[in-house]
């Protein structure tokens, strides 16, 4: 069982880390939720796995590690408010510029997605020379 | 006691010109004389112990562990310096009271200057070289802002910025040196580091030790090749300069060199450092000074010039040096001090300090120019005067100096210094104040009112006092003084104007015969200099720091060129390199511990998962199908969760699953949706290698971890629960009690997120936003915006969710559950009204603000732990306890419910927030009406009217 959850966890962490390699803010937010579940999971594995010995007490019984379960607790908690602030973040950006690229240095007002609205320059166009 | 209040008097003092500034100038100058003189009435105060030949010391312990202490001594050294800074200080404070025009801002100059004094004062009163560091960056630092005063001047801002760079460049280095030396010594404390000068000279260490601290030295007074900053500091107002830039910051470097001689001076190694870098700054300055046109820089240069001198004297190394050097420090404070407040009066009176539009002005300005005149011929060594006295002692030092077996050189150069000194000095009176009168001044100068030229007559009195009668006026204090440098008995000498027809009394003639004639050709001498190039050290300067910042840009641009993807695969790239190497530099054996057998089920979920994740991979460019496949890998890791014994996490993660995806679709829908493919195929290839490498090495680890046993606290845990917490959830009370801290910090991060999100999706939103949103929205849509079906279960659902909530949160700490599941069930039942019904018909009908919730669930889970307190408990502590009621029975009460009764209002909060602001983002792009009953929508005709192209 143990190479199963290892290898999925590994899958996960490579899907992950593929998708925040992408250059929209979107796969990325996606790679992010990936690596979450990734991390999480691997937390969890810390505690080695055990069937059917949760950790609540009762007389005579043996338990699991719950350390890393309540590690864990907090941490999907606290990936949902990441995510979501990065989600908000990815939507305002989107909604300012009108592109959704993880480049600044690609990314201008003039997007694919829509007509760039009037009054909008293309001075939004950030970041240092091109890379070579 | 009394010491240490005199650094921290003008250091706290400096407040009171910053806030008297508004009761007027006079108030303002006269508190911060105020300041001074109270610091100047405490160090008199000690003076009876000094002259006792007593060393007052006082020490608090600072930061222990560095061996940082706040320790002062007061020796004769000490009392020198700090009496010498208090009174020029105070003849400056209220020469600038006259000086400064009103536009100035006075307040901030007084403030900055008593800052300044503070600093100083502490170096030279400190007796641990780290605290003396600390003083000696805040000198530098209060420098900088001195010299930039007038901020709105470009050579004033240049000026401050080169002197902040050179003196702070010489602190870094100074830091490592003096660290050096105290751990050599052994000890922190500078009175234990002069009692083991043997030991310091005899370590290895004690040349990169002393090359490094005098790199520190050199930089602050301006030794060559150093000395370049100090003209530049000339841009500051005139009392600074006359202030920090003759009498006092200039000297810190030799104040050091004089503090260290007994544990650093008398060997091979300092004396062939220090005496030809004073040598060559003394004949160097003078040099460039008989070629200045402007007052301040010649006197600039002169001080260069007159460092050097002081410099040579500590460098030779010899007894008799060291009080020569001693003396001159005192006589150059007197006469330059006073030189640069005439030069002020000068530029103040006439409007310019540009000798060649100068001359003449002693008839015009008497009292002036005779006090100048008084002073040069001091600095020029004219005997009657005390510049005469040490710079006969300096001679005649030199005169039996040889280096490194050259006799004649020391003699002759210093000869050519005197010489060059004197052709300045007759430079600096005569065309200044000889001469025919002018009709072409900038202003018509007269005489400025008695503050000014008082604290120039009161720097003159010491001038002629000491060069009339030396020994009765200045012997005390320089044998005490100079005993102090030494740091043992005192060479036989004795402070007079004739000492006979000596070597020096020759070179001395020789100078002054010769400086007389470079004064007459220098007309010559500077048309034929000006044939050769010279370096123009500010060029110098402003090209290395020019090219190092150039530099520094396009590093930084190469690096942060804006693209995300480029710093991840950076640094996934160095992650997996350090991984490869960690795992290759280590022996591995297979993990001992007994696996799991893999049941049907579990494959199946697997298969599941790998094909979800591949999938996601090929066709993340389909972002609705993204988000579909995200959420069944997140329901697979659950379902790990239920089979790995941790029923709680598998709560939360379904909880929270179903809450992000109906986050990310609610955001989708104004996001475009596709990702247009860019990367070429071997960018893809790249990127794939990068993640799979990194993701095997993560699973790799996994494996490696769970195939092997190890150690836990897990046991503290589990055998403290039932008892020392309360309950038999354990997972729960770690969360709210044994890491509760930990759950607090959570729920504020969780409150802030959720309040930045509310910020970002603020109602005012770009013009164009709008448009472009609904140029994104899908063309055709469901009929049925709120289908009645899913409107009437909702309502119907929400009173049957909520009492899951309770039932959930309240048996959380016994069984599975608890506050964060709670919080998240019941965000989830309240959601799913928005999406029945609409944003609009919720938040009509919401009594409960998501902020308000978030607040009060911090702010119960915060009193929770401080209620601790009124127990004599550490924050936090829980408590329970268990009470009987009629009918229900015995049941347990734990304050850490109350604590999770925060966790449930925040998460609550949050969620709910989180959602309802992104739905209205879509609401105000898209108005839908809002329905006002529950059955109120006509199905026949279209609610809303179609949208615009």
């Amino acid at each position: 069982m143990e190479i199963l959850v290892a290898s999925a966890i590994g899958l996960m962490t490579a899907t992950g880390l593929f998708l925040i390699l992408q250059g929209r803010s979107f796969p990325v937010i996606v790679g992010l939720t990936f690596l979450s579940y990734a991390v999480n999971a691997f937390l969890f594995a810390m505690g080695r796995l055990t069937v059917d010995r949760p950790p609540i007490i009762t007389a005579g019984a043996a338990y699991t590690d719950p350390l890393p379960q309540a590690l864990v607790l907090t941490a999907i908690v606290i990936s949902f408010g990441m995510t979501a602030l990065i989600v908000v973040l990815g939507l305002r950006g989107f909604l300012e510029t009108g592109s959704d690229r993880t480049d600044l240095s690609l990314a201008n007002a003039a997007e694919e997605h829509g007509p760039a609205p009037a009054g909008e320059d293309s001075s939004r166009e950030r970041g240092g020379a091109a890379r070579a | 006691m009394v010491l240490w209040l005199i650094p921290l008097l003008p250091l706290f003092g400096a407040i009171l010109p910053a806030l008297l500034i508004r009761s007027g100038r006079d108030v303002c100058a006269n508190a911060t004389g105020f300041v001074s003189l109270a610091a100047l009435g405490l160090l008199l105060s000690q003076a009876p112990a000094v002259f006792a030949g007593e060393v007052v010391r006082v020490s608090l312990p600072w930061v222990p562990q560095i061996q940082l202490s706040f320790s002062f001594m007061l020796d004769g050294l000490g009392f020198f310096f700090a009496a010498m800074i208090l009174i020029i200080g105070l003849l400056v404070i209220v020469y600038a009271r006259f000086y400064l025009d009103r536009a100035d801002p006075m307040g901030r100059f007084y403030a900055y200057l008593l800052l300044f004094q503070g600093a100083m004062l502490g170096v030279v009163l400190s007796n641990n070289i780290i605290l003396l560091l600390v003083f000696w960056e805040l000198t530098s630092l209060t420098s900088f802002l001195l010299i930039g005063f007038w901020r709105h001047r470009a050579d004033a801002r240049q000026g401050a910025r080169m002197a902040l760079i050179v003196t702070g460049g010489g602190g870094l280095a100074l830091i490592g040196g003096l660290l050096l030396l105290g751990s050599i010594a052994g000890s922190y404390e500078i009175s234990e580091i002069l009692a083991r000068g043997d030991l310091i000279k005899a370590s290895p260490l004690y040349l990169p030790a002393l090359v490094l601290i005098l790199i520190g030295a050199f930089t602050k007074s301006a030794q060559f090749p150093f000395h370049f900053w100090l003209p530049h500091a000339m841009a500051a107002p005139t009392p600074v300069s006359a202030y920090l830039h003759s009498a006092t910051m200039v000297k810190a470097g030799i104040f050091l060199l004089a503090r260290l001689w007994p544990a650093l001076a008398g060997t091979e190694a300092w004396f062939l450092i220090v005496a030809p870098v004073g040598l060559a700054t003394m004949v160097i300055g003078a040099w460039i000074a008989n070629f200045r046109t402007d007052l301040k820089s010649l006197l600039a240069f002169s001080t260069v010039s007159h460092l050097g001198l002081i410099t040579m004297l500590l460098g030779l190394g010899t007894k008799m040096a060291a009080v020569a050097a001693v003396f001159h420090i005192l006589n150059h404070a007197t006469f330059k001090a006073a030189l640069f407040l005439s030069a002020g009066i000068v530029d103040h009176e006439a409007g310019t300090r540009d000798v060649r539009r100068l001359g003449g002005l002693v008839g015009l300005m008497p009292i002036t120019a005779t006090l100048a005149m008084l002073a040069t011929a001091s600095m020029a060594g004219v005997p009657l005067f005390n510049g005469f006295l040490s710079k006969e002692m300096m001679l005649e030092e030199a005169a039996h100096t040889s280096y490194a077996g050259v006799t004649w050189l020391f003699p002759v150069l210093a000869t050519l210094g005197a010489l060059l000194s004197v052709g300045y000095c007759a430079r600096f009176a005569i065309r200044t104040f000889l001469g025919p009168v002018r009709h072409d001044y900038p202003h018509h100068p007269h005489d400025p009112p008695v503050g000014m030229w008082l604290p120039v007559a009161l720097l003159i009195v010491p001038v002629l006092a000491i060069g009339l009668f030396p020994g009765a006026v200045a012997g005390a204090l320089v044998a005490l003084t100079a005993g102090a440098v030494i740091g043992g008995p005192l060479p036989d000498y004795y402070l007079a104007l004739w000492h006979g027809l000596t070597p020096a009394l020759v070179m001395s003639v020789l100078a002054f015969a010769g400086g007389a004639l470079f004064f007459l050709t220098q007309a010559r001498v500077d048309a034929l200099r000006r044939h050769f190039p010279r370096p123009e050290a500010r060029d110098l300067f402003e090209a290395a720091s020019n090219a190092v910042v150039l530099a520094a840009r396009r590093l930084t641009a190469w690096l942060h060129d804006g693209s995300l993807a480029f710093y991840l695969r950076v640094i996934l790239a160095v992650l997996i390199a350090a991984g490869i190497f960690a795992m290759v530099s280590a022996p591995h054996a297979a993990g001992t511990r007994a696996m799991l057998p893999v049941t049907l089920p579990a494959l199946v979920a697997w298969l599941a998962l790998v094909v979800a994740c591949l999938a996601t991979m090929m066709r993340h460019s389909d972002r609705l199908l993204a988000l579909i496949l995200t959420s069944v890998v997140g329901l697979i890791v659950a379902l790990g969760f239920v089979q790995f014994s941790a029923p709680d996490l598998a709560l939360t993660q379904v909880s929270v699953d179903v809450v992000t995806t109906i986050l990310m679709l609610l955001a989708l829908n104004l996001l475009p949706k596709t990702s247009p493919r860019e990367a070429s195929l071997p960018a893809r290839g790249r990127d794939g290698v990068l993640a799979g490498v990194g993701g095997l090495g993560i699973g790799l680890l996994a494996y490696a971890v769970m195939t092997r046993d190890g150690t836990s606290i897990a046991d503290y845990f589990l055998a403290q629960s039932k008892p020392g917490g309360g309950g038999t959830n354990v997972v729960n009370v770690i969360l709210v009690d044994f890491r509760g801290y930990d759950t607090f910090a959570e729920i504020i991060v969780l409150g802030i997120a959720a309040v930045a999100i509310f910020a970002l999706l603020d109602p005012r939103l770009p013009a164009g936003a709008l448009k472009r949103v609904r140029a994104l929205l899908p063309t055709q849509e469901s009929g049925d915006v709120h289908p009645p079906m899913l409107v009437v279960a909702a309502r119907a659902m929400l009173p049957l969710a909520l009492a899951v909530g309770v039932f959930i949160f309240l048996r959380g700490h016994n069984q599975p559950g608890g506050g964060f599941i709670a919080g998240l069930v019941v965000a989830i039942a309240l959601m799913l009204q928005y999406i029945a019904s609409g944003y609009r018909w919720v938040a009509d009908r919401k009594r409960l603000d998501s902020q308000a919730m978030i607040g009060a669930g911090i702010g119960i889970a915060g009193l929770t732990g401080i209620a601790a307190w009124a127990f004599g408990k550490p924050f936090l502590t829980s408590t329970f306890g268990y009470f009987t009621w009629p009918v229900v029975g015995t049941f347990e009460l734990a304050s850490a419910l109350l604590f999770d009764l925060g966790v449930f209002l925040t998460v609550v909060g949050v969620m709910v927030l989180s959602l309802a602001q992104l739905s209205r983002v879509g609401q105000r792009v898209d108005p839908l009406p809002t329905p006002e009953q529950p059955m109120d929508l006509p199905l026949d005709a279209p609610h809303h009217p179609p949208r615009e192209a």
